[in-house]
């Protein structure tokens, strides 16, 4: 791979030679493992490998877990019984599944706004973000289906809720929501479609994966001054760098064990802390649950999706403008959609020239603001649509939506940054400098 | 900075899960105080055995316990019966129908309890785990980790929530009770105390027998409960550990490249 100049394989043996010639498999593991890796990365660098686990867990877990399902509407609740209750550590296998999930989601939300603190979308690594943001779309997709499986009643009306969404779409909506659904409402077609889905997206998650590493490997990693790596030689490039091997492996592992012991603890004494009780009851068309809510993790998309009502100035105007195609709920559904969509352009809408937050003192406040404002997201969304609520969440998505449409742009133009250091040596000397206790940073002791 | 961050990410992840939980309505729940709460609370198997006997002789009329299979009430961590008084139980309360003999014949071990719709009635086997009780701390629902999540202590509630005040709606007598949401639930009260006479000599107060029948229904939702907190206790112990040795080794390989790095500044 190409990028920062370091040692490559050589084979030694005659047969390490042998198999070379033909699959030089050993030089690209030695390649990936041995990468050049900032040396100052911080413990914020740990989620990717945190990522990399869940979705190892979660296809181990679910493809055993297949093995005792049942994808029938009638036969499908029970068949989850059957696993809680019958197949030998089943219950074990399905709470670590279930709750996976959400390690999934808690990671890879840290893992975004990492990105978007230290502006690791920023050139060159335009392209491992938008893949990383295609990556987030089908994890979504993936925990939606899933989520669907066990036909409980939020799995039910969750479905026909988020389903519900695309039959908002003008003219072709209907069509689009019935080739979906395999049907004109939630049913037997749509369970096993779902699953079948469910089952298939992993996978392509796990091909992203290998082109999201393959860009960064390619670029190098950003790191926490969002200073390149100097790499004009070899000996310069090792004074900023050490080999992933065993520098990061080592600290990635002891983070992930950490982690493990909260998510072992959860499993293990609260498995159905983050989930729903209306789920324990099978699915009903004929019962509407009081209170249809989606998993924690869509809380924030759910919340701007709810935000936009008929009542907002902004969707009369577009109303008007569209003459009457986009209504109050289209709106809702380009909102929640759009929301993503503009994190995948934010490489383009940030125009200021320096990467990392740390050195961008008025950006640094905007973005808390945005961490709140999705934390407020999520609240919001797991409340009642009714005032106060509604008003909440219309104001935090219009938030959400100015931090990366005029915010991000302008400040990159009126912000004047600090002075950042001059290499990743001087970075990583200065915070473990004597003088300081060996723990400060240079510019931003508060991190 | 990102430490403040994750910890209120962390914070705010447990407020939302909780809000959606929390929209149920202004029902009481009363705090029991059950033996299998916390990470190492366990069943008492005699009042899971109680439970059973309140279950069979009362709550049986109407509700069944369709995904639970009879042999389980031999389970070491669950009521424990012996593998003949199971065979014995399950001829002596149960018919099933069976495709293969075109007629009914007395269950067996190996039958799961019997369906129960005949008036209507909710199936009874995840009741508990389908209701949740409570959701504090200040809807934080952190108090699950030492009081599960409430449902045992709904159904005790529901059992001895009734104020004695009726009314008929629509052809159908409602009973008020303190405990179900909108206040009244069309279950006449099942349970008034001196219903059942337990051998072990328990007391057949009201609110006993409650807790008794309630500690069964958590059980037949979640009979794996003890195996899943002895895992769940031992991968966190092995993990722990494991934790520290990486730790420990994660020092000792970045001690020497953080060392040159302070010599070369001093």
């Amino acid at each position: 791979m190409s990028g920062i100049p370091h040692d490559h394989y050589e084979p030694k043996t005659s047969g390490e030679k042998w198999l070379e010639r033909r699959l030089p498999v050993i030089g690209l593991l030695y390649d990936t493992l041995m990468i050049p890796t900032p040396k100052n990365l911080n413990w914020m660098w740990i989620w990717g490998i945190v990522l990399v686990f869940c979705l190892v867990l979660q296809i181990v877990t679910g493809i055993v877990l297949a093995m005792h399902y049942t994808s029938h509407v009638d036969l499908a609740f029970a068949s989850v019984e059957h696993i809680m209750r019958n197949v030998n550590g089943g219950y074990m296998l399905r709470y670590l599944h279930s709750n996976g999930a959400s390690l999934f989601f808690v990671a890879v939300y840290l893992h975004i706004f990492r990105g978007l603190y230290y502006g690791s979308y920023k050139t060159p690594r335009e392209v491992t973000w938008i893949i990383g943001m295609l990556i987030y779309l089908a994890m979504m997709a993936t925990a939606f289906m899933g989520y669907v499986l066990p036909w409980g009643q939020m799995s039910f009306w969750g479905a026909t809720v988020i389903t519900g969404l695309f039959g908002a779409i003008p003219l072709v909506g209907e069509p689009i929501q019935t080739w979906l659904l395999g049907g004109p409402a939630v049913d037997n077609a749509t369970l096993n479609r779902f699953f079948s889905l469910h089952y298939l997206v992993p996978f392509i998650i796990a091909g992203l994966v290998i082109v999201h590493v393959w860009a960064f490997h390619s670029t190098g990693n950003n790191n926490p001054t969002g200073v390149e790596v100097r790499r004009s030689s070899k000996a310069e490039a090792e004074k900023d760098t050490l080999p992933f091997w065993p520098y990061f492996v080592m600290k990635d592992l002891f983070a992930l064990m950490l982690i493990l012991v909260i998510f072992f603890a959860i499993v293990g004494f609260m498995p159905n802390y983050l989930g729903h009780p209306d789920n324990y009851i099978e699915a009903n068309a004929l019962a509407t649950p009081a209170h249809i809510v989606p998993e924690w993790y869509f809380l924030p998309f759910y919340a701007i999706l709810r935000a936009f009502t008929a009542d907002v100035w902004v969707v009369q105007i577009a109303n008007f403008v569209s003459a009457g195609i986009i209504d109050a709920k289209f709106f809702g559904v380009l909102a929640m959609f759009g929301s993503i969509f503009v994190m995948v352009l934010v490489p383009w809408l940030d125009t200021s020239s320096v990467r990392s937050g740390r050195y961008r003192p008025m950006f640094k406040w905007w973005f808390a603001l945005l961490v709140i404002d999705f934390l407020v997201l999520m609240w919001a969304g797991a409340m009642p649509a009714e005032p106060p609520y509604s008003t909440i969440s219309l104001i935090a998505s219009a938030y959400w939506f100015a931090y990366f449409l005029v915010i991000l742009p302008i400040l990159g133009v009126i912000e004047k940054p600090l002075p950042q250091p001059a290499t990743i040596e001087e970075d990583f000397a200065a915070h473990y400098d004597p003088k300081t206790g060996g723990t400060k940073t240079v510019v931003n002791p508060a991190e | 900075m990102f430490k403040t961050l994750t910890l209120s990410a962390v914070a705010a992840l447990a407020l939302s899960t909780v809000g959606a939980l929390a929209a149920g309505g202004e029902a009481h729940t009363e705090d029991f105080d059950f033996s299998f709460e916390g990470p190492f609370g366990t069943y008492d198997q005699m009042q899971l055995q109680r439970g059973l006997q309140v279950y069979t002789e009362v709550c049986a009329g109407c509700h069944g316990l369709r995904y639970v299979p009879l042999r389980t009430l031999a389970d070491a961590n669950g009521p424990g019966l012996p593998d003949d008084q199971v065979r014995a139980y399950a001829e002596q309360n149960f018919e099933v129908f069976d495709p293969e003999l075109d007629d009914f014949r007395p269950a067996k071990p190996t039958d799961n309890f019997p369906v129960n719709t005949s008036v209507g009635a909710p199936d009874l086997s995840l009741m508990a785990k389908a209701r949740a009780g409570f959701h504090g701390p200040y809807g934080l629902g952190i108090n699950q980790l030492f009081k599960g999540i409430g449902g045992a202590e709904y159904i005790a509630s529901l059992l001895t929530g009734y104020t004695g005040e009726e009314k008929e709606e629509a052809g159908t007598i409602l009973y008020e009770n303190t405990a179900f949401p909108g206040g009244w639930i069309s279950m006449a009260p099942p349970l008034y105390g001196d219903d059942v006479e337990y051998a072990d000599g328990h007391s057949t107060e009201l609110e006993e027998i409650a807790m008794d029948v309630s500690a069964f229904l958590m059980w037949t939702a979640e009979p794996k409960m003890m195996e899943r907190k002895q895992a769940g206790l031992a991968a966190v112990l092995f993990l722990t550990i494991f934790t520290v040795l990486l730790y420990l080794t994660n020092k000792r390989i970045w001690a020497p490249i953080k060392k040159k790095t302070k010599a070369k500044e001093a």
